[in-house]
């Protein structure tokens, strides 16, 4: 696939991981790529609800990204649209969807990030990437499960 | 990864740059949508430099077909085909799917920093709410 799909063990029940990806206050706690801090987090998370999410990252540079939720099922499902304002760093508009499955230790969080282009340009295509992609995919599987 | 990728905001120049970009994943993701175009590249990644011909052999398609495929992959830039006397030779070019692999880099960066935090947190707060009873 065309998309990052990456798989998480949490120790914490479903409804509470649901809490934490999808209210402002959860937000506010985790979003971002390293230790740089949230400055701002809005969520509407209802269906057509919009989020909004600025943060900095430890090179002291700003950025905001925000989309819309498309599909919610608590505590089970959600799906939002992303998109980066300005839209210089990837001005494309992508597609994230978020599983929660309860497992006995807690929650295991399945995270798929697609590029909503990819989405049309796939039903056009037969259903799987393999060979090339695999190694794409492969690329991510030392790294991709906690 | 993540640097290298954010120095190209705020710089109206790159504007094109990043545009042309997402019209060159596109056409990569796209390229690489189908099983005999992977076939193809996956040969030509075992053996580079082959003639047309020998390209077509393993499938049960012909010429034509895969001359279109061809196109596809030479638009996307995957491919590069040089001709000499009447043998047409095809050659990888490992730019475009470079560039598929920084997307999704980026995003890996983004999201594995993003899921330890999320983890931690849910996990406090799960064990919160338990010393709470509820």
């Amino acid at each position: 696939m065309t998309s990052l799909t990456l798989v998480r063990r949490i120790k914490a029940r479903p409804d509470v991981v649901f809490e934490a990806v999808t209210t402002a206050e959860g937000i506010a706690h985790w979003w971002g790529p390293d230790a740089g801090p949230v400055l701002l987090s809005e969520s509407d998370p209802r269906v057509g609800g919009r989020y909004r999410v600025r943060f900095r990252i430890l090179d002291n540079t700003e950025h905001e990204s925000s989309g819309e939720f498309l599909e919610i099922m608590r505590p089970g499902r959600v799906v939002m649209s992303w998109c980066w304002k300005g839209g210089l760093e990837d001005p494309g508009e992508s597609r994230i969807e978020i599983t929660l499955r309860a497992v006995p230790e807690g929650t295991e969080l399945t995270l798929t990030h697609s590029r909503l282009h990819d989405e049309e340009t796939r039903s056009g295509h037969e259903k799987g990437w393999t060979g090339a992609l695999d190694k794409l995919e492969a690329h991510f599987a030392g790294g991709a499960y906690a | 990864m993540f640097d290298a990728w954010l120095t190209t905001r705020s710089c109206g120049a790159i504007l094109s740059y990043t545009v042309n970009y997402q019209d060159r994943l596109d056409r990569t993701f796209a390229a690489l949508g189908d099983p005999t175009r992977r076939a193809i590249l996956a040969r030509l990644e075992r053996k580079d430099g082959a003639s047309i011909s020998e390209l077509a052999q393993p499938f049960a398609i012909k010429l034509p077909a895969v001359m279109k495929h061809l196109d596809v992959l030479d638009d996307a830039g995957l491919v590069t085909r040089s001709k000499s006397g009447r043998t047409v030779t095809v050659r990888l070019r490992s730019q475009p799917m470079r560039e598929a692999m920084e997307w999704l880099r980026r995003y890996e960066h983004f999201w594995s920093g993003s899921l330890d935090r999320l983890a931690a947190y849910a996990e406090r707060k799960d064990a919160e709410a338990r010393r709470r009873g509820r």
